[in-house]
């Protein structure tokens, strides 16, 4: 996390490269709608999660961003596999989990966890502080040297608790110190894999902080791999090494950090950019300005029927005939760089100029 | 002044708890101009919301003791007549409030929620009410509005509900309209249609607004003027420029080095505030920022014991804290510095 992602050709791909992790390929979830109460008729389903592919590598950070409804938290789901996935294969440190049985998938928990949004619905508030982060220990029948106790005041201290509050229950605590207690029980297990689930959107800005750092240190201290799920596009740069931009369950930009950051290329991207609001007042002769922003029009099309073809056509400011008909592929436009868009943008820097 | 609309002076908002006393809002005192925006930053538990609820007169039939002045276009409302502050709530001032599904009722069409003020406003028919909330509809940009007007609330997207509250809020013209985080439910893309919204109709109306967020983001977009609250009390008063390029109070720098910042480099690591909010029944004494504050023990011990008074550090620049003004410089020069330390790698803005 400490040092600069090198965005040379294999960034993108270190799937390819043997390092990684977890490697999805074309993983798609479509929840079915149906009608009916004796007969159930299934009359369409909800496009989740459609052919995604991505890999993450041992130790590093993918972000999978995007707005409200764009399949970013299924994503999250499949991979702890807390959903059934419809298709695709899910690979992790080398083993097919796609079509795991509960039972099968049990051993396979304790590499994989989940840090989840809220921290005051994911904690049980009968349970101490003590149970609740020893609880993957005895679920596992995990012996640890000193005893489960022993072991959950040192994961207390480790997330920057009070091991001394080993008793007390969530209520006592606030907000921040419930997502470290989260995020303690998560390290329970010492898993591989992290999928972290909007950890910090609901804190304060100066506990976000506190938290973010919080991962990182964890992440460069244990070796731990993170996918992390987030809305906010600034958080995501901050700790991603590659981050995936998602769009009505599809990906549809997926680079290393600083690439997309700097040249995002595809227009859903470059309007979601443009869109958050930046810290710095735009004035001029003594009067706020407005910010020249790309304006989408519109909310984002239902999933039960998303728009054919390129999906994002129907808010796309450069939309053509093609657009409409025929569906972009994730392709690598520079090495490192795969986007889905039949007119990219930043496209004028091509290829030699990008600092890979 | 002719065109001061808003005048909050030293406002108390207190709550008797069983815990003993909550003062939620601790000698709050601002003016607001027509046509002028001010932004208040805070975390939970700043006071913020309960600010402008108190604006508002919507802690009525609550518990609160509520002291000191708020005046509007001369009038106060602090201990007015409960009958004349509901005449104005609604026409001379109104509110759009952060979470419009539980804000809209679910029983009513939302054409019946916008046109309800204006009904109880202004004597019109039902008739001329609705052909109202079809033109409000319009104007806050929901398609069809002659169609939508009969939707209920559920049928709206969260865009789409966000709009509605604000056609609602406008329905009577009002001069003052306050945002409690008006884009705090809603997704990047929509969050910037309705801060352009919020922007083009108050040129429009020519009103005074309060924007009530968390996001400095948010803020720098629309407010000329800012207050940053912390624990009840005002940190920071000033223009954006003031609070953006020089801020004055730690809490503040704390603030703008604990976000991830999208236009600027990467910093190698954030830089947060220790420790949490403190609890408003036991705000700390002294100053309530002290025990997170890293440049408390540079006061001499007044930090712990004596509330700072806020002093105004430039023309219309107020700050409250101890630390004298050479010391504020040198430590500001100092955080700055080190949030611009290691940066990843530049990041050049490109035509984003």
């Amino acid at each position: 996390m400490s040092t600069p992602v090198s965005t040379t050709g294999t960034a993108g791909r270190a799937g390819t490269a043997g390092g990684a992790l977890l490697e999805v390929t074309g993983l798609t979830k479509h929840f079915p709608v149906t009608r009916g109460i004796i007969f159930r008729q299934k009359v369409g389903a909800v496009q989740a999660v459609d052919k995604v592919d991505f890999s993450v590598s041992a130790g590093q950070t993918l972000g999978l961003v995007g707005e409200s409804g764009c399949g970013k938290t299924t994503t999250g789901r499949l991979l702890t596999r807390l959903l059934e996935p419809t298709g695709g294969r899910i690979m992790f440190d080398g083993r097919d989990i796609t079509h795991l049985s509960a039972g099968k998938m049990r051993p396979l928990r304790r590499d994989v966890q989940m840090i989840f949004q809220d921290p005051y619905s994911s904690l049980n508030p009968r349970h101490t502080v003590g149970g609740i982060v020893g609880a993957p220990l005895r679920l596992q029948k995990v012996k640890t040297e000193k005893g489960i106790k022993a072991t959950v005041q040192e994961l207390l201290e480790l997330v920057g608790l009070n091991p001394e509050h080993y008793n007390r229950y969530p209520h006592e605590f606030s907000g921040g110190q419930r997502q470290r207690i989260g995020i303690a029980r998560t390290l329970a297990l010492r898993p591989k894999l992290i999928v972290a689930d909007e950890p910090v959107s609901a804190l304060d800005v100066s506990i976000q902080a506190q938290v973010i750092n919080l991962l990182e240190d964890l992440q460069s201290e244990l070796g731990l791999t993170y996918v992390v799920i987030a809305h906010d596009l600034s958080v995501v740069r901050h700790i991603s090494d590659q981050v995936a931009v998602m769009y009505l369950g599809k990906i549809v930009e997926l680079a290393a950090r600083d690439q997309l950051y700097a040249l995002p290329r595809h227009p859903y991207t470059v309007a979601l950019m443009s869109a958050v609001p930046v810290p710095a007042p735009v004035r001029s002769e003594g009067r706020r300005q407005r910010r020249e922003r790309i304006r989408l029009v519109g909310d984002v099309p239902s999933p039960l029927n998303p728009p054919p073809a390129c999906r994002f056509h129907t808010r796309c400011w450069k939309a053509q005939e093609v657009c409409r008909t025929q569906e972009p592929p994730l392709a690598e436009l520079v090495p490192g760089h795969q986007v889905a868009c039949h007119f990219p943008e930043n496209t004028s820097a091509l290829p030699g100029s990008t600092s890979s | 002044m002719p065109g001061t609309l808003l005048e909050v002076s030293d406002l108390r908002i207190h709550f008797p708890t069983g815990d003993g006393l909550v003062k939620a809002v601790d000698g709050v005192s601002f003016s607001l101009d027509r046509g002028r925006t001010l932004g208040i930053v805070g975390e939970s538990g700043s006071g913020k919301s309960v600010t402008s609820l108190g604006i508002m007169g919507l802690h009525q039939g609550s518990s609160a003791q509520i002291s000191g002045h708020i005046r509007l276009d001369g009038e106060e409302l602090v201990g007015a007549p409960p009958a004349r502050v509901r005449e104005l709530r609604g026409s001379k001032m109104a509110m759009i409030f952060q979470d419009p599904l539980s804000a809209l009722h679910p029983y009513y069409t939302v054409g019946a929620q916008v046109a309800e003020a204006y009904l109880v406003h202004n004597h019109v028919g039902k008739k001329a009410a609705r052909k109202h909330a079809i033109d409000l509809l319009g104007r806050v940009g929901i398609p069809q509005p002659a169609t939508r007007v009969d939707d209920y609330p559920h049928q709206f997207s969260g865009g789409m509900r966000q709009r509605a509250m604000i056609a609602m809020a406008l329905s009577c013209d009002p001069e003052l309209l306050i945002a409690d985080e008006p884009t705090t439910a809603l997704d990047v893309t929509v969050q910037a249609q309705i801060l352009d919204l919020i922007w083009d109709l108050q040129v429009e109306y020519h009103s005074a607004v309060i924007i009530i967020t968390h996001d400095l983001g948010v803020v720098a977009e629309l407010a000329d003027d800012i207050l940053v609250m912390y624990a009840g009390r005002m940190a920071e008063y000033g223009s954006a420029e003031d609070i953006f390029d020089q801020p004055g109070h730690p809490y503040t720098w704390g603030l703008l080095g604990s976000m991830p910042r999208i236009d600027e480099a990467r910093l190698e690591r954030l830089i947060p505030i220790k420790g949490t909010p403190p609890s408003l029944i036991n705000v700390p004494p002294g100053c309530p920022f002290h025990p997170r504050c890293r440049y408390a023990g540079m006061t001499d011990g007044r930090s712990q014991t004596e509330i700072p008074a806020l002093h105004e550090v430039e023309p219309g620049h107020l700050v409250a804290c101890h630390l004298t003004a050479d010391q504020r410089r040198t430590m500001r020069a100092a955080q700055v510095l080190e949030e611009a330390e290691a940066p990843a790698v530049r990041m050049t803005q490109g035509d984003v």
